[in-house]
Order: structure tokens, then sequence, then C-alpha cells
């Protein structure tokens, strides 16, 4: 997968291939004339013709929609994006026609049989032409939206309040914005199936469906599962999974995002919270190496949801359903929240963290050269690893880490299950492949050799290094987030913080270097590693400056070669590529 | 007296006419054919040649030939129109849907004289390079499906399908594929999708236009039965002469759908434009008159979606004098010449060439009603105006027709119909609308006196003013159209 990164000393930032002068065209948005490309990606990222909805996107307009998805084929069918436009009138002489004044005269759009009434073309499908005005605020635009709004809510059962879309419902957003409060409708709603159990993770309400065909189009384009249809006719339209229940492929959740009204709902998160109380916060999934960008949904401390945060140099839109429900342990009761020493008689006793930082430094400064080894997770962010990398080298210690592996698919799940495998290489805790050293540590404590076991993120008792081996040490300092047979072995135990619990970045399979924001506090007693780290680095060597994750991570950019050159601050929210 | 003109019908109701090759043949079947494939290419003046293929595309667009679907769109236009340089196959489709109700033309073509409609099409294909094309046949027309493979199979056998056609090399695959029976699978992009085995789901305009993005993304003719029919009779009439029946800008023949209150529903071939409204109706070569004692009251002209016309009403008409300015003349409804432009001047249009007459016994909101609930079945679905509003239209009319009328209920029904009329992805949207519209415009009265009684008569039984919205729902709610 990744080469062995080739040091340099100045970040050499990805070179931009030389992109030929793009080719415009005038059109007029709503009286404002810009100038727009000939051609835009389509949703696959090939050029087409510009459409007139991105020209006005361009010119700061967001015309409204339900079918239209920047990354899914275009449909069409809601009609929302109707807009009221003109194209220069042409004469006979195929010249166009001007206004006294010189300016091209507009034939506005008008029904062919009926020139009194204005047309309406769908904005996110109807390509621009040179000198093209659209009116996307115009009386008749406005009252296409309120008519196609009014349709869109006659059999809609209006049950805002129990729905778990509310607050993040387009439906609800553009009546807001472009409905009208009463309908004239006095015919009986059509009755559709609800909480139709269309899958393991997924209840659809028919009856608030609009039948926009995003979940169509997103299981059988982006998923390559067509497993959705609609049904019937008509008015009696119904989606449907081609076998009742089995809608299961693991890109399912992402139609819950897709879904713009509260038709589609999450198992996991239906009647749980209401949106709008939920704090976003940005952050990375750390269930694989594909470092998918996502949104944590968390109220007082609990995560809810994770939604996928756009990002198109990693995940897109999406995300896959197994990452995105990978949150409970999280909140889990026995996460570690106690600082813990063994004392000398074998006991374990709760210490403070200043105790507890105090014995590890005294371990680790009394340990002889090559007496240490540390064993460090790929799921640590970069700048705990900067941090154990000093400690490591500091005592001349073998170190390593532990690979993760599973399925990929072709979507989005990497096979590689860590999220920081490449952190762990570029910082240089472990060789490309992990697990090399692995077998040389625990010979090395057989041998008695190894006196001192550091180990972070990881159980050890997995991967060769039994509690046989473990009982042999002089010290074993362990931090985790939740117990495990070497966490039981520990002779101090420092508790760790989930990813959602603190800041930090990872590197993804890729080369992608994100960074992740906190959403919420770590349980007890447990600390951010790279707050402890940093207190630990500093009493053993005596290197200090590092207690902001921000100057933490400027000062290892100028020591990490495939970092160099970077800022916390230049990270973004999508974060950078560096050389892998 | 007007006559009837029989050029696609000259044959099929002859007694002791069959639909099997033999017979089509001595009725100097595929001699069109044979002559077509046998012409040299032609010198133009400007000394360029035109291949025979495109000599008879040029003379399919001289004759003037119009699609007989329901659109009047100039097929040789349409042809002219295919991605010629895409390097895809150009496949050609013949819609043999006929769904829209009234109209009852192609049929008659489908089972009594198939191999006219095949050779229409083997001329077609070879002017147009297409090597497969596709007969999209109405899932209700089993028999004509049959009729059809068995014709396919004849002509086949005698070499004029398949490998190398009467030994010029040309290879041409014709097949039938049944429809399941729904009305919008004769919407051509609808019919095109669902050939390709999916719901028919009409496409959007663009990017998918037939012509360059039509079957499995290539371009793609879709052409009426009648229609193909009529390239036959171009090949052997020359454009010249086909033009001269007719008249100018609506040439050829067509097969007019008679059906209503007539004394003689059926199908005649007539010269277009050569034969008024009026005639078809009252003359004996045609309707032979209205039932006794009874008088005329509605003419839907051009199949069930075009707009009613009312009996009396008086229509404004571009004319062209004998010195060749226009000026506009007043044509009352039965002097109409039954051809594309003057209906489309009539505000309406010729359609699918059914005329549906409608006498002084029936109730024009019961019609509506009828129509109303045609539309609202067969509307697929598939985007928001046409979907929500063709039910909503059929409840509204539904109500009106069983007694929980409004006043109000005519500017509600117009309400509606102007909402979808424009804004959907395919003409359905009109086809659902204009009924409507027109019903309410031109027969607002008795739709108000409807609505009038029936408030009235709900103030009498409830005392109370006028029946609120939850009053109307049991009788609208009777209405399930799936």
């Amino acid at each position: 997968m990744s080469a062995p990164a080739a040091p340099s000393s100045t970040l050499a930032p990805v070179p931009a291939p030389a992109v030929p002068p793009v080719e415009t065209m005038t059109v007029i948005v709503n009286g404002k004339t810009v100038q727009v490309p000939k051609t835009m990606p389509d949703w696959q990222g090939k050029p087409a013709p510009t459409t007139m909805l991105q020209a006005a996107k361009i010119a700061g307009v967001d015309i409204p929609h339900y079918c239209y998805h920047d990354k899914l084929p275009i449909a069409g069918n809601c009609r929302m994006c109707l807009v009221e436009f003109g194209t220069p009138m042409m004469g006979p002489d195929r010249k166009p026609v001007l206004n006294e004044d010189g300016t091209p005269k507009i034939s506005r759009s008008v029904l062919p049989y009926e020139p009194g009434t204005s047309r309406g073309a769908i904005a996110c499908a109807t390509p621009i032409s040179p000198g093209m005005e659209i009116y996307a605020n115009s009386k008749a635009t406005e009252q296409m939206r309120e008519s196609v709004l009014e349709s869109l809510l006659i059999n809609h059962p209006l049950d805002c309040t129990i729905c778990d879309q509310a607050g993040e419902c387009k439906l609800q957003e553009y009546s807001v914005q472009h409905g009208k409060a009463d309908s004239q409708f006095v015919e009986t709603k059509v009755h559709k199936p609800k909480a139709v159990d269309l899958g393991p993770r997924i209840v659809l309400d028919d009856e608030r469906c609009i039948l926009c065909t995003r979940c169509i189009r997103f299981t059988r384009d982006i998923a390559g599962d067509d497993a959705l249809g609609i049904v019937n006719r008509g008015s009696y339209n119904t989606i449907s999974a081609f076998e009742p229940g089995k809608f299961d492929n693991n890109y399912t959740l992402n139609t819950v995002d897709l879904c713009p009204v509260g038709a589609l709902t999450s198992k996991d998160f239906r009647f749980k919270m209401r949106v709008w109380f939920l704090k976003e916060t940005k952050s990375l999934c750390t269930s694989c190496g594909t470092g998918c960008n996502i949104t944590t949904g968390s109220r007082e401390g609990v995560i809810h949801r994770y939604e996928p945060r756009e990002n198109d140099a990693v995940n897109g839109p999406w995300m896959c359903d197994s990452g995105r429900l990978n949150y409970r342990w999280v909140g889990r009761a026995d996460r570690l929240k106690q600082v813990l020493r063994t004392a000398a008689d074998g006991t374990r006793q709760t210490v403070s963290w200043n105790a507890a930082i105090e014995s590890a430094a005294l371990i680790l400064t009394q340990a002889p050269q090559g007496s240490v080894a540390f064993v460090v997770s790929a799921r640590q962010t970069n700048e705990e690893l900067f941090l154990l990398k000093k400690l490591a080298t500091h005592t001349g210690a073998l170190t390593d880490s532990v690979a993760r592996e599973g399925e990929p698919d072709r979507l989005l799940v990497s096979e590689d299950r860590n999220p920081n495998s490449n952190g762990v290489r570029l910082i240089g805790m472990a060789f490309t492949e992990f697990g090399f050293n692995l077998t040389k540590i625990a010979e090395g404590i057989a041998q008695g050799r190894i006196k001192t076991l550091v180990v972070f993120g990881e159980d050890v008792t997995q991967v060769g290094i039994g509690p046989e081996l473990l009982a042999k040490l002089d010290a074993l300092i362990v931090s985790d987030i939740l117990p495990n047979a070497t966490t039981a072995a520990a002779t101090l135990l420092l508790p760790g913080a989930a990813h959602a619990e603190k800041r930090g970045t990872f590197v993804n399979v890729k080369g992608r270097l994100q960074k992740f924001q906190k959403a919420v506090e770590a349980p007890g007693e447990a600390r951010p590693e790279w707050e402890f780290l940093h207190e630990l680095v500093h009493s053993l060597t005596g290197h200090n400056g590092y207690r902001t994750i921000e100057g933490l991570f400027n000062q290892m950019a100028t020591e990490v070669p495939a970092f160099a050159g970077l800022e916390w601050a230049q990270v973004g929210d999508t974060g950078v590529t560096v050389q892998i | 007296m007007p006559e009837p003109f029989k050029l696609i019908l000259k044959n099929l109701d002859e007694p002791g006419f069959t639909p099997d090759i033999g017979c089509y043949q001595r009725h100097g079947g595929y001699e069109a054919l044979k002559r077509a494939l046998a012409m040299p290419a032609r010198d133009l003046p400007d000394g360029k040649k035109l291949s025979p293929q495109e000599a008879l595309r040029e003379d399919v667009k001289a004759s003037g030939l119009r699609g007989r679907g329901g659109a009047g769109f100039s097929a040789g236009l349409k042809w002219s129109f295919v991605d010629r340089r895409s390097g895809k196959p150009i496949y050609l489709i013949c819609n043999a849907d006929e769904s829209e109700p009234g109209t009852f033309k192609d049929r008659q073509i489908l089972h009594k004289d198939p191999h006219q409609l095949i050779e229409g099409m083997i001329l077609s294909c070879w002017a147009n390079d297409v090597k497969l094309a596709y007969i999209y046949i109405r899932g209700e027309m089993p028999v004509a499906a049959k009729l059809l493979n068995q014709a396919l199979k004849e002509a086949r056998a005698a070499g004029f399908l398949g490998k190398n056609i009467l030994g010029t090399g040309y290879d041409l695959e014709i097949h039938v594929h049944r429809g399941a029976g729904a009305y919008i699978c004769g919407e051509e992009t609808g019919l095109i999708e669902s050939l390709e085995g999916k719901r028919a789901y009409p496409r959007i305009k663009p990017p998918y236009f037939p012509a360059v993005l039509g079957l499995y993304m290539c371009p793609t003719i879709v052409n009426n039965v009648e229609t193909l029919c009529h390239v036959k009779h171009i090949v052997l009439m020359g454009p010249t002469e086909y033009a001269k029946l007719g008249t100018p800008n609506n040439t050829g023949t067509r097969i007019v759908s008679l059906s209503g209150d007539v004394q003689k529903p059926g199908y005649y071939e007539i010269q277009v434009g050569r034969v008024t409204l009026g005639e078809l109706i009252f003359d004996p070569n045609f309707g032979g008159g209205l039932k006794p004692g009874r008088t005329l009251k509605a003419i839907i002209p051009g199949g069930s979606s075009s707009k009613v016309l009312k009996a009396g009403e008086v229509f404004k008409l571009n004319r062209k004098g004998a010195d060749g300015q226009m000026t506009k003349v007043d044509v009352s409804l039965l002097d109409l010449p039954y051809d594309f432009d003057s209906l489309q001047q009539a505000g309406t249009m010729s359609g699918s060439s059914a005329v549906i007459v409608l006498d002084d016994s029936r109730s024009m909101v019961q019609t509506l009603g009828n129509l109303s609930e045609f539309y609202a079945h067969e509307s697929c679905g598939q985007c928001t105006p046409c979907r929500e509003g063709a039910l909503w239209l059929a409840k509204a009319t539904h109500r009106l027709s069983h007694g929980e009328g409004r006043k109000a209920d005519a500017d509600y029904l117009t309400h509606i119909a102007q909402n979808i009329q424009g804004r959907t992805i395919c003409a359905f949207g009109e086809a659902a609308a204009w009924p409507v519209l027109s019903f309410v415009k031109k027969f607002r009265d008795e739709f108000e006196a409807q609505g009038a009684a029936d408030e009235a008569a709900h103030a009498k039984s409830q005392g109370t003013s006028s029946p609120k919205s939850s009053d109307h729902r049991s009788a609208a709610g009777s209405l399930q159209t799936h």
C-alpha cells in the first residue's frame, strides 16, 4: 500500500496540475451578471455542461431542491428547482435582437401553448446558454415553488411534532422560505405504509416520503446494491425494498442522511434525541484507515450519533454503517476511569496523576538503555505517537505497533482497520509492516533483557506477549480506554481518552493528515494521552512547550519530516495530503 | 359530399384480405421496399450525390408527413435530429402502445394489415441505417402481438428481414415487445425506459432526447404505427404526389377514430384538412349524425387529453387569401377543417385524431370526473405536480359528481390544473390538466350550478350554511384509483 516515506526537509506541496484556462460564459442571475465555466463536474466529477443551478450557486443564489444532490445522478422529479428564465431573442438573421438602449432583448420563458403563462425549467438539469437570465426570485418562480410545496404537503401527514427529521427537514425549511401557510386542499389524504422495516438499520414512513428517489439512486449508483424501488402508481407510489426487510448493505444509513424529509429514519437514532439539542463536533471515524470525516452529535457529554461530513479528498459525503454505529464504546460503563499503581505488596491503589507521572518518570529514568520496549497503537494520535517516540528514543527502546486488518470493500472500507497506521510509520514507531519487533520484544522479555514495557492502546496478550511474559516484567506501564488482559496486569495504569474526548490528528491510508475536535469529556480521571505524555516527556527530558495541542502539533511538524512546514491552523477541517 | 380516402386502410377491410404475407403481396405488398432498395444515388443540382437512404430521408421531409401519434411533429425533421456521428447504433422503435382514450386506429393496422407496418418500418430503418428495431405494443393487444410475430417470421422467410435483405447487404432485425398495461408507456421516453426493462418513468429532456440519448443511451427514432405506414406510400407515390393529399402543411391522410354520441362510431380515413368536424359527425359517410332527438354539446377533438370544444363556438383562424396574405376569418366549430393547424388555432389539438362527441344528455361534470379518474390512475407518479395533482383533481371531480360539490370548486379545479401544466417531466401533465382547464372554462356554469346545488342540498339537510371541508371526506375518500 504505502511506500516508505521519502524523507524531505521541507513540505512538498502536491503540485497543482497545469489547468487549461476555463472557458466561461456570461449569465445573469437575479439581475447579477456572472461569468461561469461552460462545463462543471457532474455527479461523478466528469465535466458536463454547467446547469442553471450551478450557475446560480456561483452567483451566490441557492435554488431550493429536493431530488437534486451533487453526488447523485440527476432525477429532475421534485420540480422544486423550477425557475423562470429568459434567453436573448434571436432575429431571423440569427443575430440578437437589441433593445433601444443596445442591450439584448430577452424573451422570457413561456408555455408554448399559452404564451401569457410563465414556463419554468428545472435548474438542476437545464444547461445554461450565453446571455441567459435566471429569475430565481421572480413572482412566477416563487409561485411554482409554492405550488410544488403545496402538492408535496397535501398527502403528507404533517406529523412534525413526533418526526425525527424535525429541525433538519427540507420540507419544513422550504415551507418557511417558499411555502404558503394555507392550502386549498379539502380532500382525504392518501394513506400509505407506516414504520416499514426496510432493513436491519432503517425504518421507512411512506407517508412522509416525497419520492425524490435519492435513496434509490444512492443504493443503486453509489453503493452498487439495487435494493430499493418504487411500487404502485401515481399518488400511491411507494418506496419498497426488493426483498422486504433486506435493505442491508454496509451503506444503508446514508439514505437516512440523504432523505430530505423524515421518511427514512435510523433505528439507532430514531426517537432518541431532538436534533436541535445536539452539539455538532467535527471529527473523524476511527473504524478504519480511510478516516471518513464525520460530525459527532452529542448532548451533555453523551454521543448520540455520527454523521458523515463531506470531504471529497476522503469520503465524499458518505460513510459506512459499521463505522457510523461504532460509537457506543465511548460511553461504556466499564471505561477505565482511575489512575492505578501496583504497590510493593502487589495491591493496586488509586493514585494522583502527579504521583503516577512521577512513578513513570522514575521507572524510565532508572531503566538501563535497551531494557525498555514500547507497543503503541495505531489508534493513538500523531501528537501522542510523537511524544511516545521521544520517550522511546530517550530510553533506547524497541518499539512496534499492532496491525488490525479486515475485508475491504469497493467504496470506503479499508483493509487497514487502524485509523493512524501511517502516523505510526511516519513518526517512526514501527516499520512499514507492523509486528516485526513484537517477536523480538517477546523474546527480550522471556530472556530477561527487557524489564519495562510501555503499552498504549493495545492488548499485547493478543499478539504474543501473554500474561506469563508480562509477569516477568519489573514494570508494565499501560494506557488504555477499556479494560483488557494487559490493563489487568499493568503496574501503572493511565486511563486515556477516546478520540471524541480529545483533539489530535491522524494520517489515513492515502496520506491525508486530518484533525479532529473534542466533542465530550473523558470520564473520571481519564485524560487525553498527549496531556500526560507531555508531562512525562517534560519530567524525563526537560522538554517543554507542548502544553496546547496546537503548540505540540507545530513542534512535531518541525521534527517529523513528513509533516515539515505544517501548522495546526493550516490543516483545516478537511485535512492536507502528506507524503507517505 | 366529403368522402373517406383510403390509403392506409385501402386493403384491410376488403373482403378476403388476410394478415398473411401472401395476401399482402398479392395486393402489391413489399413492392415499395423492392423499389427503394433498388434506387440509385440521387444527383443533386449542385453536383453532389445523395445516397438512396439520404434521398428517402429527404423525401419524407418533403412529403410533409407529420407524426400520427399525438404531437404532430414533422417526421422528416425528427429523423434529421438523429445523431449519426456518435458511432453508436441507431435504433428505431415503433410506438404501438395506442392508449389514448378514444383512439382505436393503430389497432386496425396491427390486427388486419401487419405487413403494411413492417414494410414501412423496414423502409424507415433502412433510410436511417437502423440495424435493430422494436415494436412496443400495448399489452392489451395480445392477438396483434401474435399476428406481428407471425408476420415478422413471414417477412424473414421471404428475405425482407434479417441478414442481407433482398441481396443488398442490408441487415435488419425487428422484435416485438409487449407492454404491461400502462398509458405512460406511450410517452416515448417512458416507452424507452420500459423497453430497457425499467419502470416507465419518462426521462428529463434535456438531456435525454431520444434522437441523441435514447434506447440504451443510443440515438433512437420513435414513430407511431400509422406514421411508419405512411413511409411506404411516400415511396410509392413520391413526395410531391403524396403532399398533394390533404392540405398544405397538413399533408397526407389520417385515420380518425370517431366515438361517442354519433350514429356510426368507427374509424375513418380522411385527407387531412379536407373534412370538417361537422362532416365527421353528421355526414352519412362518417358519423351519420347524432342520435335521434339529441343536440350537440361538445367535442373532444383529439383524444381524451385534448381541450374540449363547445357546440356553437366560433374560432378566429388564419387563412391565406388568394393574394397570399394571411387574414383572420371566423370559423364555427362544425366548419373546422380536421387537421393539425386548424385545431391548434382553435386552442386545442388533433392529438391522436380521436374525436369524441358529446350530446346534450351528457353531464360535463360527470364526464370530467371520468377523465380525471383515468389520468389519476395512469400518472406514473414520478414528478410532484402530476403525481399529487392528478389524484387531487380526480378526488375533487369525484366529489363534485357525487353530491359533495362546492360553488368554489370551479376555481379550485382550475388552481390545481394550472399548477400541473407546463411543470412536469412529460406531457402527461398537460394531458391531466387540459381536460380540467377546458371543461371548467367552457362549461363553468354547469360546474358552478352543480356546486351550488350540492351546497344548497347540504345546507338543507344540515341546517348550516355551507359544507366545510371535513364534510367532503366521506364521499371523496371513496375514490380509490389504486
